[in-house]
């Protein structure tokens, strides 16, 4: 009779569905996991202690580089947190950009969550259904902040500028006919927030079409309807957030029960799942999505009704215009002060957290009165989702440890650090 | 979350807390609760299960290195003979006096039940920075614990298993200790010769590009300028 032993398996860091850099070492039973231990850190920065180092302002693309999935919902919490030390609040015309370009990077990142999540487990065409919608986000970012991804939009104070009046245009090419140049750019003859708007109408028929590709297809089901099932109490030990935790049918949203910005006077729903399993938190972040698209709808017409000042005019922490900087020799010293020594921030300790697209996303920060931060703790939903791992996969098959990591939306931006 | 409430929640948790309060802090609409590092697991769980606490959740852990708190580069305050201080490369700091309280563990609570937050603070001996581990009252402190452990040294009495989490292996000492520089010690590079990854001293040398200042402007919050 030969000797029966597990045998130790090493998924990882370089496996195309451990998203990134995970490293995790499966302890098997046959097929069956045993034990899980994710390694995690291959991709840590510090970006922690860079930015104590660094004047406040000089670390908000860091932030974007955390999550880089949901870039400005990162940068949302750490302005937030600067704001509160500071005691001030943004005009209300950059509270509604922020949610808006919050709600924007929401429909982004959960588009590639589903997108890469059916790739993973074995749906090609979602992914580029995906993608398309995506495009059209990024091109938003871009249009906004000049990059289309690691913004550094969101500033303390406000955001950086104004929306911008018409949307880039596709140009004809070699590989783009007139017609096809024409169609694309269909959309894109208004402002931004005509854009925007558009945008959040046919939305929710692309939604539609993931659905139908996914919702009730039978391998989908198979793949993900009870796997990784977590209880509600259990979520909230394990310290879930966000759609982890509403998949579990608790019905928590930090934009409802502690509403930041403008989210108190804005309509929408918050979806919960029932039995807590891959395919309830799949449904909670699809209709998250359809949310968004209310949102969005929302945010562009109180924009559009409603021009003002995006920042605060207070040349202490903001800086003046160009315009302003070449006549007038008072703007000239604040813009110096402001890029090369920054702003002090009052002593004290805050903890902002925002609703971020795979949970509560928090900025813990301490300040000694210096124009550095003393102390910066990101507090990253994925790092809580992925220490539970083990206790999700135990006793799954190994193709389930994908669906598992897949239904966690892990980044490993914000996890490492 | 709103001033009369987060007093009520303050005072509420003083008497509560017994011997292992030590003070209460509310600023900006956020209470920070100091107990002692003996007494941490029973008010943790005491935190959880008491009526009118319900913290059901840890949100975050953080550690806190607070040798050099309030230490600048460049004194601002008051000139000298030859004009206002200059900020150098090295820092104008004094070596970090040792305090009985160098590092703090920070705590982050969250009650879904009564929708409130609390920030509990333990304050550790620089020699000794151990405190109990609460990761039989909420399972996710296991991972934060472990990264406390790896980023500042401190020690959490009955972790289960308190590995390095976010460093590299084998990596030697605690990177967001403030006496451990931005640089680090070694640098990783591909040897050709050798045909692998080898480890060799950093090769970058330390720049301060914005000096810290501690500037007090007369920014009060909630003032407006």
């Amino acid at each position: 009779m030969p000797e029966i032993r597990n045998m130790t398996l090493n998924f990882g860091p370089q496996h195309p569905a451990a998203h990134g850099v995970l490293r995790l070492v499966l302890e098997m039973d046959g097929e069956v996991i045993e034990r899980a231990d994710p390694h995690i850190g291959l991709l840590h920065r510090g970006t922690e202690k860079l930015a104590e180092s660094k004047p406040f302002n000089q670390s908000i693309g860091y932030m974007d580089r955390l999550d880089y999935v949901s870039m400005m919902c990162n940068e949302h919490a750490y302005v937030m947190a600067i704001e509160r030390l500071l005691g001030v609040t943004p005009p209300v015309r950059a509270q509604y950009i922020r949610v808006m370009f919050d709600e924007i990077t929401r429909v982004l990142n959960h588009l590639m969550w589903l997108g890469a999540h059916g790739l993973d487990i074995g749906a090609m065409t979602v992914f580029l259904y995906c993608f398309r919608e995506r495009e059209d986000l990024m091109d938003c970012y871009e249009a906004v902040s000049g990059t289309r991804m690691h913004a550094t939009y969101y500033r303390p104070g406000g955001v950086y500028r104004d929306l911008p009046d018409r949307m880039p245009q596709y140009l004809t090419s070699k590989w783009r006919t007139e017609k096809e140049a024409g169609r694309l750019n269909e959309g894109r003859q208004g402002s931004m927030l005509d854009f925007i708007e558009n945008f959040a109408d046919r939305f929710p028929a692309c939604v539609d079409e993931y659905e139908t590709l996914l919702t009730d297809n039978r391998i989908w089901k198979q793949r993900t309807v009870d796997i990784g099932i977590v209880t509600p109490e259990r979520a909230l030990a394990l310290g879930f957030t966000g759609p982890m935790l509403r998949g579990s049918g608790v019905e928590w949203d930090l934009r409802k029960k502690q509403p930041y910005e403008v989210y108190a006077d804005l309509d929408f729903d918050i979806p919960v799942g029932v039995n807590g399993d891959c395919y309830d938190r799949y449904l909670v972040r699809v209709e998250e999505m359809r949310q968004s698209a209310r949102l969005l709808k929302q945010c562009a017409q109180w924009l559009r009704q409603n021009p003002g000042p995006v920042i605060l005019d207070d040349h202490k922490l903001t800086p003046p215009t160009r315009g302003e900087m070449k006549g007038d020799m008072e703007s000239l010293i604040h813009h110096f002060k402001l890029f090369t020594e920054g702003y002090c921030v009052p002593a004290g300790e805050v903890y902002a957290a925002v609703e971020h697209p795979k949970g509560e996303f928090g900025i813990y920060l301490v300040s000694d009165g210096a124009n550095k931060p003393y102390r910066l703790k990101a507090r990253a939903p994925g790092f809580a989702h992925l220490s539970a791992m083990n206790e999700m996969v135990q006793g799954h098959m190994l193709a389930d440890v994908v669906a598992v990591i897949g239904t966690m939306d892990v980044v490993f931006g914000e996890i490492d650090r | 979350m709103n001033e009369s409430k987060a007093h009520a929640l303050s005072t509420l948790l003083s008497e509560k807390l017994g011997d292992a309060y030590v003070s209460h802090v509310v600023d900006r609409g956020e209470v920070t609760i100091t107990v002692k590092s003996a007494h941490v697991q029973d008010a943790m769980l005491m935190l959880r299960d008491t009526a009118g606490c319900q913290f059901e959740q840890l949100v975050d852990l953080a550690g806190v290195d607070y040798s050099t708190f309030g230490q600048a580069d460049w004194i601002t305050q008051q000139a000298t003979s030859s004009g206002f201080s200059r900020a150098v490369g090295k820092g104008q700091r004094d070596d970090a006096s040792a305090t009985a309280s160098r590092f703090a563990v920070v705590y982050h609570l969250l009650s879904y039940a009564l929708n409130q937050r609390l920030r509990v603070k333990v304050m550790l001996d620089e020699n000794e920075p151990m405190v109990g581990s609460v990761v039989d009252i909420w399972p996710v402190a296991d991972w934060y614990e472990r990264e406390a452990f790896d980023l500042f040294g401190i020690l959490f009495q009955g972790h289960p298993d308190l590995r390095r989490i976010l460093t590299d292996y084998g990596f030697i000492g605690h990177p967001f200790r403030k006496d451990f520089p931005l640089e680090g010690y070694v640098e990783v590079r591909y040897d050709a010769d050798k045909k692998r990854v080898v480890y060799q001293p950093v090769s970058i040398e330390p720049r301060v590009l914005v000096p810290r200042v501690i500037r007090d402007d007369g920014r009060t919050p909630g003032a407006v300028h």
